[in-house]
């Protein structure tokens, strides 16, 4: 296989002007300067969408704070979970789909490299959409707005009579051309998987993360769906007379959160299993171990996304369904606990009997396994109805899937950062200042999430700019708050280290981690066309068979 | 259990620095092991499944006895609206009750209905929350054991001060709640010294939102003002009802409560002063 690594002869990489190196980015077609491009454009909002969750947080600091107005925190709370999981947590996972996909199954780039280029731009000029809101927003007085109806816009909030002007369109466009570019983006990953594997890499011998990126493909196209056709109905309602959530005129309130969340929970999963998948090659890697229950792990993962098509309703317990409706939904919420449950199991069985190495990319996977597992038993407790009634809609369910979307996915994306960075610059990322993010990012999330969970268990409800003072809930929102700063610091860590190691970081090499899947036998950063002849692999860890010709993996499956 | 076993693994098997980079057994799985981390949560999964099914099911199809108390509870922006209808009754913000004995249960069957947005009915105490949409009637029930005074507040967000609609609910003895009927079935106080405040009500806009019982006043976009003083709070639970609140909130209610849909009616000191006045004789 070291046939395949192209050397770049020096002075080939010569300094371009920068306008023709833009030129070059923004006309790109390859796949690895896409999915860099959708990480790079996904760090940005990160930053954007935690400056307004600090703004929240000072706000909420103590009682009858007067750091912004209602109409602010509002604002700030609608644009913070959108930009979130539209505009940081979906693009930053295609990017590393992109990036991974194609290196992992041998091929030369994504099936469709000019949708690929396009179904980027669509994702951000929707975000950028967006934030022109804040200059074009209200139509009413000229000035501009960002919209204010929190981040699932209810019916009748949405609607022209609560929602005048135009800053809850410019939420629509948004969430409607970022859809199409994701809807774009997941029948390429999908055509990429089946149609582009190098020879000898059967479906049985995909790397994990290519098989759960295929899942998450194929479960973008289920969920996003329904929320496009949302976002035309109500454009149909704000601008052509219709009625479908105009409830003054006789239309359904309820219709439109089970459209929503049709989308919303399994876009959950859509965050989530790739994150499994990056876990699913970082863990073993550091275990010095393959995955254990490889056949297992792919049926767990199939197996979720049917179930988790069919639990929307658990975000609707408190709406006034019937007995049975509640029941239906229960059952269906704890049992897609059973298949992430044998996720969990089969990651301790990799670890068990291995060599962990703890790297940083390897402690912040074990902490998504901790952290993971408390947000599932928490989600077990929401599932019974009768606790989500009392919880639902509280700092309790803020807390449960901050634990979700921060403890676990966000946690998984450092630790995909810190493993595949080498790969995607060259550069090792800087262990020093890797264990100084772990650390304190650590110890921030515990302090906002842990504590978060206890004002939503006595009475503190969601989405409120201030509350009364002797509710007991002052001292626990000031500590969540002084987490929420603690994380923003592991956070500039975090960008400081991203930088410097760019520039000074040690040299990566092909294989820094002496890994075992295809991308790792490639020069990093790999070269326009990744491979010079395509690779053909006789087990599920190519790079392991060619360093251990003695004993390959090829003899076992 | 799952939590000591990551525990375990990861402190058992961490890595001991160099050991000539040996590799460790590589094992691929068991079929035994999968099948016993499937089988046995699914068992936990249907035992949960059924005690939490029992509970969905007693909760939500419980029949209403006779001796219960039937309410009404409609969501405005920022505000709760009670009707009692077999009582005649209609009040704001605050909710009485009467406490339910084990030996004569009067427990409290709400009907949610909503005026504008989705709301959500949540007093933590008493029941879980129930959410008031429109074109949507709900239903839920409260059984409370004990008097008391009982705060919530609206829990699905309604618009901009849905952070001020707070809610509280009155748990009454029944001599207590007897009384309290008693005084809100009756027309407003007619009081002659008031006249100027009354008619500085009558002439302005006030009466098209807010209605006082016995009075041309019939509005119902605003809370029912007939007995203003029998509540303890303006503004849904926003500001105590003393004279300088009431006064402040007639004059500018975004200072109290910005975003709130009650206009500023930018009255003339004396009309503000004859007005709270007024407003002062609603016992």
């Amino acid at each position: 296989m070291s046939s395949n690594v192209i050397t770049v002869p020096v002075g080939q990489a010569e300094a371009r002007p920068w306008v023709d190196e833009l030129h070059q980015w923004v006309t790109t077609v390859d796949h690895k300067r896409l999915g860099i491009l959708y990480i790079a454009s996904a760090l940005l909002f990160l930053v954007i969408g935690g400056v307004e969750a600090l703004i929240i947080r000072i706000q909420l600091m103590h009682s009858h704070n007067n750091f912004v107005s209602p109409e602010v925190f509002n604002r700030m709370f609608t644009m913070h979970g959108t930009t979130m999981i539209f505009f940081v947590a979906m693009p930053v996972l295609f990017g590393f789909a992109n990036y991974l996909v194609p290196l992992m199954i041998g091929a030369r780039d994504m099936a469709f490299p000019r949708l690929n280029a396009f179904s980027f731009w669509l994702s951000f000029l929707g975000a950028l959409l967006l934030y022109f809101s804040l200059v074009g927003g209200s139509g009413l007085y000229g000035a501009g707005n960002a919209p204010d109806v929190g981040w699932w816009s209810y019916a009748p909030l949405g609607a022209r009579a609560f929602s005048p002007g135009h800053s809850s369109d410019y939420w629509t466009l948004s969430l409607l051309v970022s859809g199409f570019g994701s809807i774009g983006t997941a029948i390429n990953i999908i055509a990429t998987i089946l149609c582009l594997r190098c020879p000898g890499m059967k479906l049985n011998r995909m790397p994990l993360l290519v098989w759960m990126n295929l899942v998450m493909a194929g479960m973008v196209l289920l969920a996003i769906t329904p929320l496009s056709a949302a976002q035309i109905m109500l454009l149909i309602d704000r601008y052509l007379g219709g009625h479908f959530f105009d409830t003054q005129a006789g239309g359904s309130a309820v219709l439109w959160m089970h459209f929503f969340w049709i989308f919303g929970h399994p876009e959950v999963y859509v965050l989530i299993i790739p994150c499994f998948a990056f876990m699913s090659e970082i863990i073993p890697v550091f275990s010095r171990k393959p995955i254990f229950g490889y056949p297992v792990m792919v049926a767990a993962t199939v197996c979720i996304a049917f179930v988790s098509m069919s639990v929307w309703a658990h975000h609707m317990f408190t709406i006034g369904m019937n007995s049975y409706a509640n029941s239906f939904f229960t059952l269906t919420t704890m049992a897609v606990g059973v298949p992430t449950g044998i996720k969990i199991f089969n990651w301790i069985g990799t670890m068990w009997g291995g060599r962990i190495q703890f790297k940083t990319p390897m402690l912040f996977s074990i902490a998504f396994l901790f952290q993971f597992l408390i947000a599932g038993l928490t989600g077990i407790m929401m599932a019974a109805s009768p606790f989500d009634w009392q919880l639902s809609l509280s700092y309790f369910v803020v807390a449960h899937f901050h634990y979700v979307i921060v403890g676990g996915i966000l946690f998984a994306l450092f630790g995909a950062f810190y493993y595949w960075y080498p790969k995607m610059t060259g550069r090792m990322l800087s262990e020093r200042l890797g264990k100084w993010h772990f650390w304190l990012f650590l110890i921030g999330f515990h302090l906002t999430f842990d504590v978060m969970h206890i004002p939503g268990i006595l009475g503190m409800p969601r989405r409120i700019y201030t509350y009364e003072p002797g509710r007991g809930w002052d001292t626990l929102n000031l500590i969540v708050s002084i987490g929420a700063f603690v994380q923003a610091i592991a956070i500039l860590v975090f960008v400081a280290n991203l930088i410097i190691s760019y520039f000074k970081g040690a040299d990566a090499g092909n294989d820094p981690w002496d890994a075992w899947t295809l991308e790792w036998s490639i020069s990093s950063p790999p070269p326009a066309y990744n491979f010079a002849t395509v690779p053909t692999v006789a087990s599920r860890r190519p790079v392991w068979d060619e360093k251990h010709p003695e004993d390959p993996d090829s003899r076992y499956e | 259990m799952v939590f000591s076993l990551l525990l375990y693994s990861i402190f058992k098997f961490r890595g001991r620095g160099l050991d000539g980079g040996r590799e460790p057994a590589q094992v691929y799985g068991s079929m035994q092991i999968e099948l016993a981390w499937t089988i046995i949560p699914i068992l936990i999964v249907v035992v949960l499944f059924l005690a939490t099914a029992r509970v969905i099911h007693a909760t939500q199809d419980a029949p209403e006895p006779a001796g219960a108390l039937d309410v009404i509870a409609i969501g405005h922006q920022y505000w709760w609206e009670f009707r009692y209808p077999k009582l005649g009754i209609v009040t704001a913000n605050e909710l009485h009750i009467p406490v339910s004995e084990p030996g004569h249960p009067t427990p409290t069957f709400l009907q949610l209905l909503s005026a504008d947005t989705d709301h959500s009915f949540w007093v933590p105490e008493l029941a879980g929350k129930t959410d008031l949409i429109p074109n949507h009637p709900n239903r839920m029930w409260m059984d409370p054991q004990r008097t008391g005074l009982f705060l919530g507040q609206c829990a699905q967000y309604c618009g901009t001060q849905h952070a001020k609609m707070l809610l509280r609910v009155s748990v009454d003895g029944p001599d207590d709640f007897a009384s309290w009927v008693s005084v809100q079935k009756k027309a407003a106080v007619e009081d002659a010294g008031a006249i100027a405040g009354r008619r500085v009500f009558e002439q302005n806009a006030c009466m098209n939102c807010h209605r006082v019982d016995g009075t041309s006043a019939d509005g119902r976009f605003g809370p029912d003002l007939t007995h203003l003083m029998s509540r303890s709070t303006i503004a849904a639970g926003a500001a105590e009802n003393t004279h300088d609140n009431l006064r402040l909130w007639v004059q500018d209610p975004s200072a109290i409560k910005p975003g709130s849909l009650m206009p500023a009616m930018k009255l003339s000191d004396a009309d503000l002063d004859a007005v709270v006045s007024y407003m002062e004789t609603l016992h």
